[in-house]
C-alpha cells in the first residue's frame, strides 16, 4: 500500500508547528499504524532527517500512551480501539492521512505528536484513590456487592486515561475521564467513604487545569477506545450534587 | 443552566396556548388572556422568575461557551468526524439567534406595555395581526422558530443528562419527547404566523 502522510511537526512546546508531507510506499496492510510510523521514521533516519516523535508503550491497547488524532478521529476512524491496534488495512490504498496531536489547552505539545497528558494524572492525584489501606481482597461473602454494580465499576475502571475523550470533545472537556474515575470508586463500598471529597476535588482540579465543560454532544462516548458511556457522566453529576 | 432552561421550556406551551387565540376572528379572548398575563399578580411573580431564568440561562451559556473556546486555543486542521449530536455543535449560535429574536419580540410587545414603544397595550391582537402581515417579519419569525426547534431538541434531553438523569429505559423516552416538543411547539407558533399571514 502507498500513503501520503500529512503529519504535524513541532520542535517543542514553544515552537510554531506545521504539517509536513511524506510519501510512504510498501506499507503492509497487516501493519499497525504505529508500525507504519516506525517504517516512516526508519526512512527519515536513513535520509538523515529528524524522525517523527510519537508516544507509545505497551502497543496492546492498555497503556493509553499512543493517542493521536487521525483523519478527524482520536485513535483513527475505527471505533473502540487505540492507535496501536489500528491496522493499515482500514485505510484505502493511496489515501492521504492527516495526523495531528491531541488539541487542548491542558495538553501542551511537547514535540510533534507527543502531548503532555499529566493534567489527567493531576486530576487523579486530587482524589482518585482510597486513602486508607483496605488490606488484601476480603472474603467475597463478607462484603457483598451487587453484580450489576460490580460490573459497572469494572466497566468504569477500564478507562486507560488516554485523553481521547478530551481530544474528541468540541469543548476539550475531561468529563468522561473524571466520570469513569469517580464511578469506579463510587459504585463500591470501599470508595463510598470518601465519595463526597473525591468528586468535589477531582472536578475542582479539572476546572482549575483549564478543561472545557460538557455540553452532552457525545463525541467522547463515540471515540472512547474503552467504550465508557455517557451514563457515567450522569453518575458523576449525581455524585457531585449529592456531595452538597 | 439546565434548571433555568427547563423552567423556560415550561413557559412555551403556555405562550403557545395563548397565541392560538390569535386564530379566532374575535380579538376579545386573546386581548383578555394577554391582559390577564400582564396584570394578574401571581403571573407577575412568575414573570420575574421567567426573566431571572432567562438571564441565568443566557449569561451562564455565554460564560461556559467562552471557557470552552479557551480550552482549545489551537484547533484541528481536520474537523471532527466523530458520531455526535449535530445540534449540540451550534447551541451558542441557535441560542444567540433566539436572543436577538427575543429583543425584537420585546420591542413589539413588552416595550409597548411599558410605554417605551408606540402601540396600544390594550389591543395586542391587532399588533400581532399587523406584524404577521409583514413578509419580512414572517421570514425572521419562521427562521427563528426553526432555530428554536433545533435548540430545543438538544436542550431538552441535554438538561436531563446534566441533572444526572440518564436511564437505560427513560432516556430514549426523554429523547422522543424532546423530538416531539421541538417539532410541535415551534411548529405551532409557525402555523399561527403562516395562517394569519396567508389566510386572514
Amino acid at each position: 500500500m502507498h500513503f501520503t502522510l500529512k503529519i504535524w511537526r513541532q520542535k517543542n512546546s514553544l515552537a510554531r508547528g506545521s504539517f509536513e508531507t511524506y510519501n510512504l510506499d510498501d506499507v503492509s496492510p497487516e501493519m499497525s499504524f504505529l508500525e507504519m510510523l516506525d517504517a516512516l521514521n526508519k526512512k527519515l533516519v536513513e535520509e538523515d532527517k529528524d524522525p517523527v516523535a510519537f508516544d507509545s508503550d505497551c502497543r496492546e491497547g492498555i497503556c493509553g500512551s499512543c493517542g493521536m488524532y487521525i483523519n478527524g478521529h482520536p485513535h483513527g476512524p475505527v471505533p473502540a480501539i487505540t492507535t496501536c491496534h489500528l491496522s493499515m488495512r482500514y485505510f484505502r490504498d493511496s489515501e492521504t492521512i492527516w495526523v495531528e496531536p491531541w488539541r487542548a489547552k491542558p495538553f501542551p505539545v511537547i514535540k510533534d505528536l507527543i502531548v503532555d497528558r499529566s493534567a489527567l494524572d493531576k486530576i487523579q492525584i486530587a482524589g482518585g484513590f482510597v486513602s486508607v489501606n483496605t488490606g488484601a481482597a476480603p472474603e467475597a461473602n463478607s462484603l457483598p456487592v451487587n453484580k450489576e454494580k460490580a460490573d459497572e465499576a469494572f466497566d468504569s475502571s477500564i478507562c486507560i486515561g488516554c485523553g481521547a475523550c478530551v481530544a474528541a470533545c468540541k469543548n476539550a472537556s475531561a468529563m468522561l475521564f473524571v466520570s469513569a474515575k469517580v464511578s469506579q470508586f463510587a459504585l463500591l463500598p470501599q470508595g463510598r467513604v470518601e465519595a463526597r471529597q473525591r468528586v468535589r476535588a477531582m472536578i475542582e482540579k479539572m476546572d482549575e487545569l483549564g478543561f472545557g465543560n460538557c455540553s452532552n454532544s457525545g463525541a467522547c462516548e463515540a471515540e472512547c477506545p474503552k467504550q465508557i458511556k455517557l451514563v457515567s457522566i450522569a453518575r458523576l453529576k449525581r455524585e457531585y450534587y449529592k456531595s452538597y | 443552566m439546565a434548571l433555568a432552561g427547563l423552567f423556560l421550556l415550561l413557559f412555551l406551551p403556555v405562550h403557545l396556548a395563548i397565541n392560538l387565540l390569535l386564530l379566532k376572528s374575535d380579538p376579545e379572548p386573546f386581548n383578555k388572556a394577554a391582559g390577564f398575563m400582564a396584570n394578574f399578580p401571581v403571573i407577575k411573580v412568575i414573570e420575574i422568575l421567567l426573566f431571572a431564568a432567562l438571564l441565568i440561562h443566557i449569561s451562564y451559556g455565554f460564560y461556559i461557551q467562552i471557557k470552552n473556546w479557551l480550552a482549545r486555543p489551537v484547533g484541528y486542521a481536520i474537523a471532527t468526524k466523530s458520531d455526535t449530536s449535530p445540534f449540540s455543535k451550534f447551541m451558542i449560535w441557535t441560542g444567540s439567534s433566539i436572543l436577538l429574536f427575543l429583543i425584537l419580540h420585546f420591542f413589539n410587545f413588552f416595550f409597548i406595555r411599558l410605554g417605551l414603544v408606540e402601540g396600544n397595550p390594550e389591543d395586542f391582537y391587532s399588533v400581532a395581526h399587523n406584524l404577521f402581515k409583514i413578509p419580512l417579519y414572517n421570514y425572521i419569525y419562521l427562521t427563528c422558530f426553526i432555530l428554536l426547534g433545533l435548540h430545543l431538541y438538544h436542550a431538552f434531553s441535554s438538561a436531563f443528562q446534566t441533572l444526572g438523569l440518564n436511564h437505560r429505559i427513560w432516556t430514549p423516552v426523554v429523547k422522543t419527547v424532546a423530538l416531539l416538543y421541538s417539532v410541535v411547539l415551534p411548529g405551532g407558533f409557525a402555523f399561527i404566523a403562516i395562517t394569519i399571514w396567508l389566510f386572514r
